[in-house]
C-alpha cells in the first residue's frame, strides 16, 4: 500500500501533435476527454454527480464514488476503467480490475505500475503490424471491391439475361399451350372415326368367333355323342349315360336313374337331334372331365383387351405373366388400355392364343388401319406438344426461383447460385454449394452427411448479408438436425477457408468472397480512425 | 462423462433397434441388480431378525491392556468367530470380527485408515457367566457384552447408546471347500443342492441348517450375460445396529436422495457399489460412483457414527419405527429407535462407532481415523469452465477471451477425453492440440490453470507407451484365468492397471513428470474419470469381480479402486513438484479416505431442476463422512438448460465447494455469454460473488483441513437441539456463519428459508437486513437473488475487487464484514498464505488471525504467533452490521502509532462502513469506535 501512495498520481502522457511534444498532466488512468473532470486544486465531483470528494481522495485507491469515477488509476472501484494512451497505437480503456494484476493489458504498460510484473512497451511494434495489416486489408478490400463491382456488373448482366430468356420462355409457353389446344382437337377429332372403325372390326370379328365357336359346339357334340353311345346304335340311352358318373348334376357322387332321366328331359334315350338339349345341360362337366385343355373362354374379346390392358397394373392374372415373352418390355406398364389395344393388336397376344392359335383377331383392313394410324399421329403430336410445355414450364420455374433469391442488395451473391466451394481437412471434405446445402463427407470412406440445406441470411440487423444459415441437415443422436453457420468475409477469392463444430451438430464455416467487401475508405482515413495520435 | 458415446456407437451398428427405442431418456434400471438379484444380499436378507444363533465364549476372553479378544460360536453349524474390541482415543470402539480359523485369509482394507488407531486401556468392571462389562473411559461409559445370545450394548450411565446384534442379524458365511466339484453348473436354475457340509456337527445340534445348505448363487451367478465364476464360494457377512431413541439418520453416499436416510423396509436397501450409472435417477438408493460406508445417527442428545469398514460391495438397511421401552412396565410409551444393518459380500466385519457426543465430535473422530480433506490450492476453490470437450487451441483461446470480453473471472479450463491422441491419456490430438506448451503457457500468462482428464483404462495398443510399460511390468489387473483382463471403454480395448499395488501406484505417478507426461506444464492438473472402474462390457458396466488384483479378488476391493486412481495422480502431482506444490485432483469415484486427494462430484447428472436440487443433499451427505470439497456440473451434464435454470445453477454453484460448469459432448455450447447481456449479467455476479468470497472459502478448507469439519454443513450439524433443522436440505451453512437457500425452482417467486438460532440474528448479505433466528423467512426472489445470510455474531473477509482469475487478487486487500449478535459481539477468522504450496506445513508459513468485534472494539490477533507470511493484503474497508453511529473510530496498529478513521454510518439499516483503516492484513491492529 505504501508503495502505491509513494507514485505519482499524475501520469505524464507524452502527446504527439503535429511533430510537437507537449506534456499534458492528469491523474492516471484519465482519457484527454475526460480531463477537465479533474482539477487539482478544486474538490472532485463524481462524474455521476453523486457525490464531492476533496482532490486528494481521487486515485487514492479507496473507492468512493458509486461510479468509480474516482479511482481511474486504481482497482478500487468494481465498475471504473482505466484509460491507456497506448502511443504508437491505439488507446484504449480496460477495466481497471485488470490495473496491477500481474498482467500486461496496454502495451504503453501503464497498467501494471505496481505489481511487479515486467512489462515491454509493444505500442510501436502493435502499430506497425496493425498498420500493415490495415494496408494489406485495404488491398483486399480494394481488389475485392472492385471485383464485386464487376460481379455485380455480371449479375446484373445475368439477371437481364434471365429476365429475357424468362420472357421468351414465357411467350414460347402461351404458343405451345396454344399448339397443345389445337393438337388435343387434333386427336380428339381423329380419335372418333378411329373408335368406330374399330369397334366395327371388332363387332364383325366377334360375330365371326362366335360362328366358329358354335360350329366347333357342334363338332364337339357330335364326338360326345358318339362316345356317350356305347352301343352305337344312334341313341344315347339312360344306362348309357349313367356309367358317366362325372354327369351327376348334384355333384354327390352318384348319378342315380331318375338324375339321368332328368338329363336326357325325361326320354329313356335320345337321338343327335335330341341330343342338342341334353348337351347344353352336360357339356360343362363333360368337358371338364373328358378334356385336359380348360373349356373353351366365355369372354368376348372386348372383355380380354381390356383384362389385357388392365393386368399390367395388377398382379391378379400372374399366369399371364407366366406366358408372356421374358423381353417384354417393362415402360408399357403406364400406358392405358386404350393406347394398349391400339399399339399391340389383339392378335399379338391374347389369352386364348394358348389354346385357340387359329381365333386371333385379323388385322384391320385397310381402312380401319388408316384411321388408327392417322389417330396415333395426332396423339403422337400432342404429346410432344405437352412434353415441350412441361419442359418450358420447369425452366420458367427455375429461373423464377434463381430470380427470385435474395442474392444480396446488389445481385452480388447471384455468382454463387449452382456453385460448389470444398475444403479438406485432415478426416473430412467440405463441401459449401451456397443457396443450396453445406454437406461432409469423410475422406477414408462413408456417406456423406448433410450439414444442412439452405435457410437464409443470418447476420445482424445492419449487415444481414454477413451470415448465411444453413439448417435441416441429417439429424443427430440426442440432438438436434445438423446445422451451418456460414460467416463471410471479404476476400479476393471465394473460398472457404475454415469449419469447425463449435457445439455438437452446429457447424461453423467461414467464407471468403469479393461480395462482401465494402467500398475501402482512404488508407490516411483508415489510420486516422483508429489511432488518438 | 459417461457411456453415452458407446451407446452411438451401438445405436449406429442397430439402426432399426434404435429407431424402435427412440431417445433413451433415464437409467436403464435392468442394467443394475437388485438386492434380490445380488445372491449374498439375497441370502442375507432372506434371513428375519430374532434370536441369534452365536454365542460369545466367555472362557476365550483374554484382554490385554487395550485389546480384548473372545470367541464367537455359531450354534448352528460350530463354525468360531474371533471377535476383537479396542477402546480408540477419543470416544471410539472398534468391534473387528472374523473368522477364527478362515481356510484361507479374508480381505482387510489397507490405505484407508491413516495410522494404526491409537487405544486407550479397556478394563473388565464385572463379569458373570451372562456376560462381562467393560469401562470405556469416561465416568460411567461401559461395553455390555451378553453371552447368549451374543449381543453388545453400549451405554453411557443408565442410557444405551447403541446395541449390536440385537437383532440377531450377525450372519458370516465362512470361507469352506467346494463339496462337489464334478458339479461345475451351480447356476442360479439349479436351485438347491444336498447339504454336504459339516458332517461332523449333524450329530449335535442340526435343527437349523440352513445357512449350511449350498443356496443359488453361493458358487457361480449370472447376471445378464455376465458370469461371476465365485472360486472362493459364499464369503459374505452382516451385522445389525440398533440405535434406540434415534430418528434421523444420515450419510453412507453416494445416493442421489434426500440427507435424511429413508427407511428402506419394503423396499431396496442402499447400495454402497461404485457405477457409472447412465442418466442417473433422482431419490432412491441405487448405488452411484462413489461409497462412504460411514453412517451418523442424531438426535437433540446425541450424535453417533457408525464406519463400516469394507471395500465389498454393500447394502444398509434401514428401518426405523417406535419400540417399547424395555423393561419398562410403567406405560411411559414408545421410544424411537433406527435399526441400521450392512450387509457385504465378502472381507470382515471391521466396523468404528464413533460415540460424538455433538457432531463436530463426530467429525474430529472420523478424521482421526481416515484423515481429513487436502487443503486444495487456493484457486481450485474459484471457478472452473469445463465442456466436453473444448475442440482444440484456438477454441481454448477464443473461449478464454470470451471470459475477459465479458468480464467474467475463471481459474480452470478443462479438458475432456477428446484433448487427447485416440483416448490415450498422457498424449495430446496432433492435430487439435499440436502446440500444448503454448496453449498452456497463454493461461499462465493470464494466470490461468488447465485440467487434463487421465483415466484408469488404458487402450491396448502396444505402440502407446504406457500400455506397453504396465503389461511388461506387469501392472495390470488380471482375469480369474491370469490373463490381462481386459475391457471396453472409451479407446476401445483397455487394460486397467492394478491400483492397489503400491509398486504400481508409484510408477503411475512418475508419470505425471514433465519430462514423462509431454506437453504439462506446472498450470496443468488432473481429472480422473471414469474410476468405478467404468468397463462398458462388464457387469453392472464395471469389472468382473472375479478378476483379480494380485491374491485378492476384485469383489474384496471394488469400492477401493476409485480412491486408489486418485491417490496415485495427486502423488504425481506433488511428486512433479518435488514435493513443493499442492495437487488438485478431480475424482468420480470415491471411497472413505478420498478426502485425503483431492475433489469429487456428483458425476453424471441431469439439465434438470430436480438435479439442481439434489446437488445440495448430495453434497452435504458427503460432507458429513469427510468429503468436503464436491460439487455438481453446474448447468447439468446430459441435456440442455433453459436459461432460467442455468442461471440458477450458476448462483446455487456460485456457493457449492466444487464450482464447475460442465456438458456433454452433444448439448449446445453454454458459454456464460451466450445468453444475452441480462442473463450473462447474472452470471458474470453469481460468479463474482464466488470470487469476493474466496478467503472465506479458503478458510473453511483450512479449518476442514486441521479438524475435519466440514465445510458445506447441514443445519442440524450447527443447531443440533433444534428439530426443525433435522430434516432441511435446501439449505444448508458453509461454515458457521453464512446460511445459503438457493432457489431451484421454476419461476420462483420467493423463497422460505429457514433461519436457526433462538436468540440469534442473521443478515441479508445482499440487502444488511437483519431478521431473527428460529424462523421461517418468507423472502420474494428475482432472476437476480441468490438468497444468503450472515450469522449475527460472525465476523467474514471478503476480497471485493475481483479480477481475472484468483491469482490476480493475491495481494488485494480485503473488506471485514463484521455481523453484530444482539450482545454486539462478533468473532471471525483469516487465514493467508501463498495459496499453493506446502509451505504452511513445511515452513509454517501462514497468516491466521482472529478478529473480535467486543466492547465497541475490533481486533486483529494472532493465532499462531510462531508461523509468519509477508502479505501485501491490508485492510480497505470495515462494514458493521447491527451498528450504532460512533463519535470517532480510532486505528491503534503495531508499531504505527494511532490515528484517526473515517466513517459513514447510515442509521437505516445500521450499517457502520470505516473507510480504508489501511493495516496490513497481518499485523495486530484495533480499531475503537467511540
Amino acid at each position: 500500500m505504501s508503495l502505491v501512495k509513494l507514485l505519482l498520481l499524475m501520469s505524464l502522457a507524452l502527446v504527439m501533435r503535429a511533430g510537437a511534444a507537449v506534456e499534458i498532466q492528469r491523474p492516471r488512468g484519465v482519457p484527454l476527454s475526460k480531463r477537465q473532470f479533474y482539477e487539482e486544486e478544486k474538490p472532485f465531483t463524481c462524474l455521476d454527480g453523486s457525490r464531492t470528494i476533496p482532490f486528494d481522495r481521487v486515485n487514492d485507491d479507496y473507492c468512493d464514488c458509486k461510479d468509480g469515477s474516482d479511482e481511474p488509476g486504481t482497482a478500487a472501484c468494481p465498475n471504473g476503467s482505466f484509460h491507456c494512451t497506448n502511443a504508437g497505437f491505439r488507446p484504449a480503456f480496460i477495466p481497471s480490475s485488470r490495473i496491477n494484476d500481474g498482467i500486461c493489458d496496454c502495451c504503453d504498460t501503464t497498467d501494471e505500475y505496481n505489481s511487479g510484473a515486467t512489462c515491454q512497451n509493444t505500442c510501436r511494434e502493435l502499430g506497425r503490424k496493425e498498420r500493415e495489416s490495415l494496408q494489406k486489408m485495404a488491398e483486399v478490400t480494394r481488389e475485392g471491391f472492385m471485383l464485386k463491382q464487376q460481379l455485380i456488373h455480371e449479375a446484373k448482366k445475368g439477371q437481364e439475361e434471365k429476365q429475357v430468356k424468362l420472357t421468351e420462355f414465357q411467350s414460347t409457353k402461351k404458343g405451345l399451350e396454344e399448339k397443345v389446344e389445337a393438337l388435343r382437337t387434333v386427336k380428339e377429332i381423329a380419335e372418333e372415326p378411329e373408335k368406330e372403325a374399330k369397334e366395327r372390326h371388332l363387332k364383325a370379328w366377334e360375330e365371326q368367333k362366335e360362328l366358329i365357336r358354335m360350329e366347333k359346339d357342334k363338332a364337339r357334340m357330335a364326338e360326345a355323342f358318339l362316345e356317350l353311345d356305347d352301343d352305337a346304335d344312334g341313341y344315347v340311352s339312360v344306362a348309357e349315360l349313367q356309367s358317366h358318373p362325372e354327369l351327376d348334376p348334384d355333384s354327390d357322387g352318384s348319378l342315380t336313374e331318375t338324375e339321368t332321366q332328368g338329363l336326357l328331359g325325361g326320354a329313356d334315350k335320345v337321338d343327335t337331334t335330341a341330343f342338342e338339349s341334353v348337351w347344353s345341360s352336360i357339356k360343362g362337366k363333360y368337358l371338364l372331365e373328358s378334356q385336359s385343355d380348360p373349356p373353351a373362354p366365355v369372354e368376348t374379346p372386348q372383355e380380354e383387351a381390356r383384362d389385357l390392358g388392365s393386368d399390367h397394373d395388377s398382379d391378379h392374372y400372374p399366369e399371364d405373366y407366366a406366358g408372356e415373352d421374358e423381353d417384354e418390355e417393362e415402360d408399357e406398364e403406364d400406358d392405358d388400355p386404350e393406347e394398349e389395344e391400339d399399339k399391340a393388336p389383339p392378335t399379338v397376344r391374347t389369352p386364348e392364343k394358348k389354346e385357340d392359335d387359329e381365333m386371333s383377331m385379323p388385322p384391320y383392313d385397310a381402312e380401319t388401319q388408316g384411321l388408327v394410324d392417322a389417330a396415333q399421329k395426332a396423339r403422337d403430336d400432342f404429346d410432344e406438344a405437352e412434353r415441350a410445355l412441361r419442359e418450358v414450364d420447369d425452366q420458367i420455374k427455375s429461373l423464377e426461383k434463381e430470380i427470385g433469391f435474395d442474392f444480396g442488395p446488389s445481385a452480388e451473391f447471384a455468382y454463387l447460385y449452382s456453385q460448389c466451394y470444398e475444403l479438406s481437412t485432415s478426416e473430412y471434405v467440405y463441401r459449401l454449394c451456397p443457396f443450396n446445402r453445406v454437406s461432409q463427407k469423410p475422406k477414408f470412406g462413408g456417406s456423406e452427411t448433410n450439414l444442412g440445406l439452405w435457410g437464409q441470411w443470418a447476420g445482424p440487423e445492419d449487415n444481414i448479408y454477413a451470415v448465411m444459415k444453413y439448417d435441416h441437415g441429417t439429424g443427430c443422436w440426442q440432438g438436434p438436425n445438423r446445422s451451418t453457420t456460414v460467416k463471410l468475409t471479404c476476400g479476393k477469392e471465394t473460398v472457404v477457408t475454415s469449419t469447425s463444430e463449435p457445439s455438437r451438430c452446429e457447424y461453423l464455416m467461414e467464407f471468403t468472397t469479393p461480395a462482401v467487401c465494402q467500398e475501402p475508405p482512404s488508407l490516411e482515413e483508415a489510420l486516422h480512425g483508429h489511432t488518438e495520435l | 462423462d459417461i457411456i453415452p458415446f458407446f451407446h452411438r456407437m451401438y445405436l449406429q451398428l442397430t439402426l432399426v433397434l434404435s429407431i424402435s427405442l427412440g431417445i433413451i431418456q433415464a437409467v436403464d434400471r435392468s442394467n443394475f441388480k437388485t438386492c434380490e438379484q445380488s445372491a449374498f444380499c439375497s441370502r442375507q436378507r432372506a434371513l428375519r431378525p430374532g434370536q441369534s444363533s452365536y454365542r460369545a465364549l466367555l472362557d476365550t476372553l483374554e484382554l490385554s491392556d487395550s485389546r480384548l479378544t473372545l470367541q464367537l460360536l455359531n450354534n448352528n453349524n460350530k463354525v468360531r468367530l474371533l471377535l476383537e474390541l479396542y477402546r480408540l482415543q477419543g470416544n471410539i470402539t472398534r468391534v473387528k470380527i472374523n473368522e477364527l480359523k478362515p481356510i484361507k485369509p479374508r480381505y482387510e482394507v489397507p490405505d484407508v485408515l491413516i495410522t494404526d488407531p491409537p487405544t486407550e486401556p479397556m478394563s473388565v468392571v464385572a463379569q458373570d457367566e451372562r456376560g462381562v462389562v467393560l469401562s470405556l473411559g469416561g465416568v460411567d461409559r461401559r461395553l455390555y457384552v451378553n453371552a447368549q445370545p451374543f449381543r453388545l450394548d453400549i451405554m453411557e450411565g443408565p442410557k444405551l447408546v447403541l446395541s449390536i446384534n440385537s437383532r440377531g442379524l450377525l450372519a458370516f458365511e465362512q470361507l469352506r471347500m467346494r463339496k462337489d466339484t464334478n458339479d461345475q453348473k451351480d447356476t442360479e436354475e439349479a436351485g438347491k443342492k444336498e447339504d454336504t457340509e459339516k458332517i461332523e456337527d449333524k450329530a449335535s445340534e442340526g435343527e437349523e441348517q440352513e445357512m449350511e445348505v449350498d443356496q443359488p448363487g453361493m458358487w457361480e451367478e449370472t447376471f445378464k450375460s455376465h458370469v461371476d465364476s465365485k472360486p472362493n464360494g459364499p464369503s459374505s457377512i452382516s451385522l445389525d445396529f440398533s440405535l434406540p431413541g434415534v430418528e434421523h439418520v444420515y450419510g453412507i453416499p453416494e445416493h442421489a436422495d434426500s440427507l435424511r436416510l429413508k427407511n428402506t423396509d419394503g423396499g431396496d436397501p442402499y447400495r454402497l457399489y461404485n457405477l457409472d450409472v447412465f442418466q442417473y435417477e433422482l431419490f432412491n438408493p441405487m448405488a452411484l460412483y462413489g461409497a462412504v460406508p460411514v453412517l451418523l445417527s442424531h438426535n437433540t442428545h446425541r450424535t453417533t457414527g457408525l464406519f463400516w469398514l469394507n471395500a465389498a460391495e454393500t447394502w444398509v438397511d434401514i428401518s426405523s419405527g417406535q419400540v417399547g421401552l424395555c423393561g419398562r412396565t410403567d406405560g411411559s410409551g414408545e421410544v424411537p429407535q433406527t435399526d441400521v444393518r450392512w450387509i457385504s459380500e465378502s472381507g470382515i466385519i471391521d466396523v468404528f462407532i464413533m460415540l460424538g457426543p455433538r457432531p463436530a465430535d463426530v467429525f474430529s473422530q472420523y478424521a482421526s481415523l481416515t484423515g481429513t480433506q487436502a487443503f486444495p490450492p487456493l484457486s481450485s476453490l474459484a471457478y472452473h469452465q469445463s465442456r466436453w470437450n473444448y475442440n482444440d487451441q484456438e477454441d481454448v483461446a477464443a473461449v478464454d477471451r470470451g471470459f475477459d470480453e465479458h468480464d467474467i473471472p475463471y481459474d480452470f479450463i478443462w479438458l475432456d477425453i477428446e484433448h487427447t491422441d485416440g483416448k490415450r491419456y498422457f498424449t495430446w490430438d496432433k492435430n487439435n492440440f499440436p502446440q500444448p506448451k503454448d496453449m498452456l503457457q497463454g493461461l499462465m500468462d493470464k494466470r490461468r490453470k488447465m485440467v487434463t482428464i487421465v483415466d484408469p483404462h488404458i487402450k491396448v495398443d502396444s505402440s502407446y507407451k504406457i500400455h506397453s510399460e504396465i503389461r511388461s511390468r506387469g501392472y495390470y489387473v488380471k482375469n480369474k484365468d491370469g490373463g490381462d483382463y481386459e475391457g471396453w471403454c472409451w479407446p476401445g480395448n483397455a487394460g486397467y492397471p492394478d491400483f492397489t499395488n503400491p509398486e504400481m501406484r508409484t510408477w503411475w505417478a512418475s508419470m505425471f513428470a514433465y519430462d514423462q507426461y509431454e506437453g504439462s506444464m506446472e498450470n496443468l492438473y488432473t481429472w480422473n474419470d471414469m474410476n468405478e472402474p467404468s468397463v462398458f462390457n462388464g457387469p453392472e458396466v464395471t469389472m468382473l469381480k472375479d478378476a483379480l488384483h494380485g491374491p485378492w479378488e476384485h469383489r474384496d476391493v471394488h469400492n477401493l479402486y476409485g480412491l486408489y486412481v486418485q491417490m496415485a495422480t495427486a502423488e504425481g502431482q506433488i511428486r512433479r513438484s518435488g514435493g513443493l506444490e499442492r495437487p488438485f485432483v478431480l475424482s468420480r469415484s470415491f471411497f472413505a479416505g478420498s478426502q485425503r486427494y483431492g475433489a469429487v462430484w456428483t458425476g453424471d447428472n441431469s439439465a434438470e431442476w430436480g438435479h439442481l436440487k439434489m446437488s445440495i443433499p448430495m453434497c452435504l451427505s458427503l460432507g458429513l463422512v469427510g468429503i468436503s470439497f464436491c460439487g455438481a456440473d453446474v448447468g447439468g451434464f446430459f441435456k440442455t438448460p433453459g436459461t432460467e435454470l442455468l442461471v440458477r445453477w450458476y448462483q446455487a454453484g456460485a456457493y457449492q465447494p466444487f464450482f464447475r460448469a460442465h456438458a456433454h459432448l452433444d448439448t449446445p455450447r453454454r458459454e456464460p455469454w451466450l445468453f444475452g447481456p441480462d442473463n450473462t449479467a447474472l452470471i458474470r455476479e453469481a460468479v463474482r460473488q464466488r470470487y469476493a468470497l474466496l478467503p472465506y472459502w479458503y478458510l473453511q478448507f483450512y479449518q476442514a483441513h486441521r479438524t475435519g469439519q466440514p465445510v458445506m454443513r447441514p443445519l442440524w450439524v450447527e443447531y443440533p437441539e433444534d428439530v426443525t433443522t433435522f430434516t432441511i436440505d435446501d439449505g444448508y451453512l458453509i461454515g458457521r456463519d453464512l446460511l445459503v437457500h438457493p432457489v431451484t425452482d421454476e419461476g420462483s417467486r420467493g423463497v422460505t428459508v429457514y433461519l436457526p438460532g433462538n436468540g440469534e440474528v442473521w443478515y441479508d448479505v445482499h440487502t444488511f437486513q437483519r431478521h431473527d433466528g428460529a424462523l421461517h423467512l418468507h423472502i420474494p426472489v428475482t432472476m437476480s437473488t441468490i438468497p444468503v445470510f450472515q450469522r449475527g455474531g460472525s465476523i467474514i473477509c471478503r476480497k471485493n475487487r475481483i479480477r481475472r482469475s484468483s491469482s490476480c487478487m493475491e495481494n488485494d486487500p480485503f473488506t471485514l464484514y463484521v455481523a453484530l449478535d444482539p450482545q454486539g459481539n462478533a468473532e471471525g477468522e483469516l487465514y493467508v498464505d501463498d495459496g499453493h504450496t506446502f509451505k504452511h506445513e513445511t515452513d509454517r508459513q501462514f497468516i491466521h488471525r482472529r478478529l473480535r468485534f467486543t466492547s465497541n472494539t475490533l481486533s486483529s490477533s494472532d493465532l499462531s504467533p510462531d508461523s509468519q507470511f509477508p502479505t501485501a493484503s491490508w485492510v480497505e474497508k470495515v462494514v458493521i452490521l447491527g451498528a450504532q453511529e460512533p463519535k470517532a473510530v480510532t486505528l491503534t496498529s503495531s508499531g504505527g502509532g494511532e490515528s484517526s478513521v473515517e466513517f459513514e454510518f447510515d442509521p437505516v439499516t445500521l450499517v457502520l462502513t470505516l473507510r480504508k483503516p489501511d493495516v496490513n492484513a497481518g499485523v495486530d491492529w484495533t480499531l475503537q469506535l467511540q
